[in-house]
């Protein structure tokens, strides 16, 4: 356990990719199975304690201490697991305590649920702060020190001198402690099986299009298909094993019960989820907000699977049973794609359809004005490409359409999380409403994103030099027509709302420029942001 | 006398109206009483400045012979009298020559308690409570998670440091009043007798407390133009945080950069600076420290100048010490 906290807080303060690579193999190398399978899952987030949820972490602090008083060290810390373990008051840590890894995660693992709240708040008492930090987020995962799954993948193939690309493909089949991997990764075992391809193969990703990419390209090598406003999933299917992951890998069967039962074929399909009838029912797809209906749902209702029925727009296929295809071209995996499509239930699969087009700029016309509001632009395909994980620059372009802008004022800004807590980074901004003369400024959207750092510099002094109201954490800044901070905001979609005083939603909102050279009057008016509803969903 | 008519806040900085006086005012006034010679709290273009002798020193050596039109010595626990008001110095134990300051009228005490800290400090006095009607303080610190751990346990850092990593120099961002000369005589204290180099920013004021007896070893010029980049492998060069990021810290050899603050405690703020050895070294008090203060003072009252003001006024609220946030703008939101 030592081992590890020293690594979290050692790989916290490490800001080069390369020394972090270092920090993982030399910890992977000198740590014995299992610790070291344990704290691999926890760093790519495949760790699951069950029983330690931050609800339970929450109820053992405000034991100790007063609620108001943890919400302050939290909003300004940024970090639950390490608010925690900051304020937590141990009667005396026990210096000589230095249980194993293995042995914390497997007594976790193995406790019921009414046992769970003693264990923890002893083993917080017994830990040291780094300790405390460590067990948190061993426990609850998302550890937010700079090191992505990725990363630790990229250091298993350093510590084994294999691809990654070879880790990725092992990943989705092997479990913690991955003893099977190490064994491998040090020569003292053979490759460790997968018994089914019912797992997840890492994503091909495409390239956003450019102007001077196009004039290089023969239209006549590519397919285009439109680009669909859902989530990209993976269904993996075989006689035993029904998966569906997000793009990340991320298993989501959970929250599609409806997808996984209508599956009556094995292979392996990439494809968009997305919510509403498929096109071989004649029915409508509905929005990106409909679909957040149902994303992240650790138990689905019947009513939401009536209210927001799910389906998958397929466009490619990876393996026909258990057959590898990924190396025949496109145009073949398309065709044998369309043949699993054909019989497979109608109203939960149907097949991407092509758009047919001579000429890039016939493209360029078609993807600004879509024949359907759920469609965000288009992707381009080679047509003889063969399917290859990651982002490679050439196979296949995304080219979407142009996002919306509006001009909005600051209005409420709060510290950010994690690396930014220092910063206000949070800003809430609004637009005009109500009859001339009398407007006031109502908040439209949140977005903490878009700025560069030294943007960030600007827009913090600006929040710390013209607070005029504070609540908690959040701030309230000058925002009045002759004085305050307009911001460009760009969003990709806007949708009606009830549980905002605006009435809209705005999807994937960000900062796209600081208009210090426009005054607050001349931001836009909230019947701005109503007409783009109409405008395209 | 209610204690808002003895004292209350204006843009200016604290205004005591039967004196006519401000403390550590943020623009220039007529007269001001300053606690300590931070900048944000002692700035120049006072035309009459009342503070101890050592702060009105440092005040002189930062700003110049005239940085206010008359200066007059307080002498700790020694009452003046200012214009019918009682004003009385006592250490504070933040930095030298820093201090409480309390002003009385008709039995009406309230201790302006300026930034303080209660840990032991060789290179300043130690902080006196001071009973009172209403205490006004600091909550730069003022959040449960600030436990401040053992100074000399942090200087340990640093030595183990040295010691595993020979070759590469250790940058040390420290304050250049107070903290650089505490992280130096820190180290001294531990046994360290090479020579430690300093940015030129930090010469003035470490030749001033050794003239206070404050001994500080041999400590030498980091200047590149005498000395090559290997003169610098496994030294210490101690200089003020905002040089880190500056051309001056490329001419050293692999550099560690470390940085002795109380906010060195929270892993995130350290890793947003890119600090590798983060030494959690404060001259503020921190949360244990702060309360037991509040505690030990007795005060009717408490008003909160800078910093977590609504974590402090809450936990005087749970306690049944009335508080309320002062909201002064312009002191060092994040300064140690």
């Amino acid at each position: 356990m030592r081992a590890f906290s020293r690594l979290l807080d050692r790989l916290t303060l490490t800001p080069q990719r390369n020394a972090k690579l270092r920090l993982l193999v030399d910890y992977l190398s000198a740590t014995p199975d299992p610790d070291r399978g344990y704290a691999l899952a926890a760093l790519a987030g495949t760790l699951d304690i069950r029983l330690v949820k931050p609800a339970l972490l929450r109820e053992l602090v405000l034991e100790r201490m007063d609620e108001t008083l943890f919400r302050y060290s939290y909003d300004y810390v940024g970090d639950l697991a390490e608010t925690i373990s900051l304020v937590w008051e141990a009667p005396v840590e026990d210096e000589a305590y230095e249980p194993r890894l293995s042995e914390v995660v497997e007594e976790l693992n193995g406790l019921g649920r009414s046992d769970v709240a003693a264990h923890v708040r002893a083993l917080f008492d017994r830990l040291d702060t780094s300790g405390r930090y460590a067990l948190i987020k061993l426990a609850t995962g998302g550890l937010r020190i700079g090191v992505s799954a990725r990363l630790t993948k990229q250091a298993l193939a350093l510590m084994g001198d294999v691809d990654v690309s070879d880790i990725e493909t092992l990943w989705h089949g092997l479990e913690p402690p991955y003893e099977s991997l190490f064994a491998w990764l040090e020569g003292r075992g053979g490759r460790p099986e997968l018994v089914t391809p019912a797992i997840f193969h890492p994503v091909m990703l495409a390239h956003p299009a450019t102007d001077s990419d196009l004039e290089k390209l023969d239209p006549a090598d590519y397919l285009a298909e439109w680009k669909w406003d859902g989530i990209r999933v993976q269904l993996s299917a075989d006689d035993a094993h029904r998966r569906l992951y997000s793009r990340s890998g991320d298993d989501i069967s959970g929250s599609f019960p409806d997808i996984l039962e209508a599956v009556d074929f094995e292979g392996v399909i990439d494809g968009e989820l997305l919510i509403g009838g498929t096109a071989r029912t004649n029915s409508p797809t509905l929005t990106f907000s409909d679909l957040q209906q149902r994303l992240n749902r650790k138990t689905v209702t019947q009513k939401h699977m009536t209210d927001y029925p799910a389906f998958i727009r397929a466009y490619d296929l990876l393996f026909l049973k258990d057959r590898d295809i990924r190396e025949e071209p496109l145009e073949d995996r398309r065709e044998r794609l369309s043949e699993v499509i054909e019989t497979a239930a109608r109203d939960r699969f149907d097949l991407s359809p092509l758009v047919r087009f001579e000429s890039w700029e016939q493209l360029d016309g078609l993807r600004k004005n879509p024949h359907d509001p759920v469609i965000e632009g288009v992707m381009m395909k080679r047509r003889d490409s063969v399917y290859q994980a990651g982002r490679v620059k050439g196979p296949w372009f995304k080219w979407k359409r142009e996002p919306h802008i509006i001009d909005a004022v600051m209005m409420y800004a709060q510290r950010g999380h994690g690396k930014r807590s220092s910063y206000y980074s949070d800003f809430t901004f609004g637009v005009w409403m109500g009859e001339p003369g009398a407007e006031a400024l109502v908040p439209v959207g949140k977005a903490y994103f878009g700025f560069t750092d030294a943007e960030l510099e600007i827009l913090d002094r600006f929040v710390r030099n013209n607070t005029v109201d504070r609540f908690g954490p959040v701030r309230a800044v000058r925002a009045e027509p002759q004085s305050g901070f307009v911001l460009e905001v760009a969003f990709e979609g806007i949708a009606r709302s009830k549980r905002h005083k605006s009435g809209v939603a705005m999807r994937f909102p960000r900062i796209s420029r600081l208009r210090q050279d426009k005054l607050p009057m001349e931001a836009d008016r909230l019947e701005t942001l109503t007409a783009m509803i109409d405008d395209r969903g | 006398m209610k204690a808002e008519a003895l004292l209350s806040p204006r843009p200016e900085g604290l205004y005591c109206a039967p004196g006519d006086f401000y403390v550590d005012p943020v623009r220039p006034v007529e007269r001001a009483l300053i606690t300590h010679g931070h900048s944000d709290h002692a700035r120049a273009g006072h035309q009459a400045v009342l503070a101890t002798r050592q702060t009105l020193d440092i005040m002189r050596i930062r700003y110049g012979d005239d940085f206010c039109g008359q200066e007059q010595t307080a002498d700790l626990r020694k009452t003046i009298d200012v214009n019918g008001v009682t004003v009385t110095f006592h250490p504070a134990g933040h930095v030298l020559g820093s201090a409480q300051i309390a002003i009385e009228i008709d039995g009406m005490r309230i201790v302006v308690s300026g930034d303080y800290k209660r840990s032991v400090d060789p290179t300043c006095e130690q902080f006196e409570p001071v009973p009172c009607d209403v205490f006004i303080t600091e909550a730069t610190f003022g959040l449960p998670v600030f436990h401040h751990p053992d100074p000399e346990a942090e200087i340990g850092k640093l030595l183990k440091s040295l010691e595993t990593f020979p070759e590469r120099s250790h940058l040390v961002g420290a304050y250049a009043l107070g903290k650089a000369q505490r992280v130096i005589a820190l180290l001294r204290k531990q046994g360290y007798d090479r020579p430690i180099y300093i940015h030129g920013a930090l010469a003035k004021l470490c030749d001033y407390y050794e003239s206070q007896d404050v001994d500080l070893g041999e400590l030498l010029p980091a200047t590149v133009e005498k000395s090559a980049r290997d003169d610098y492998r496994g030294a210490v060069i101690v200089c003020p945080p905002s040089s880190f990021a500056n051309r001056w810290a490329r001419r050293f050899a692999d550099p560690i950069s470390a940085f002795a603050s109380g906010w060195m405690l929270i892993r995130q703020r350290a890793r947003q600076r890119g600090v590798e050895l983060p030494l959690v070294i404060s001259d503020h008090v921190d949360w244990p420290e702060l309360t037991d203060t509040i505690r030990d003072v007795g005060p009717g009252e408490v008003w909160v100048t800078h910093g977590r003001e609504e974590a402090l006024v809450r936990w005087c609220e749970l306690e049944g010490i009335p508080a309320k946030p002062l909201h002064l703008i312009g002191y060092e939101d994040e300064g140690d």
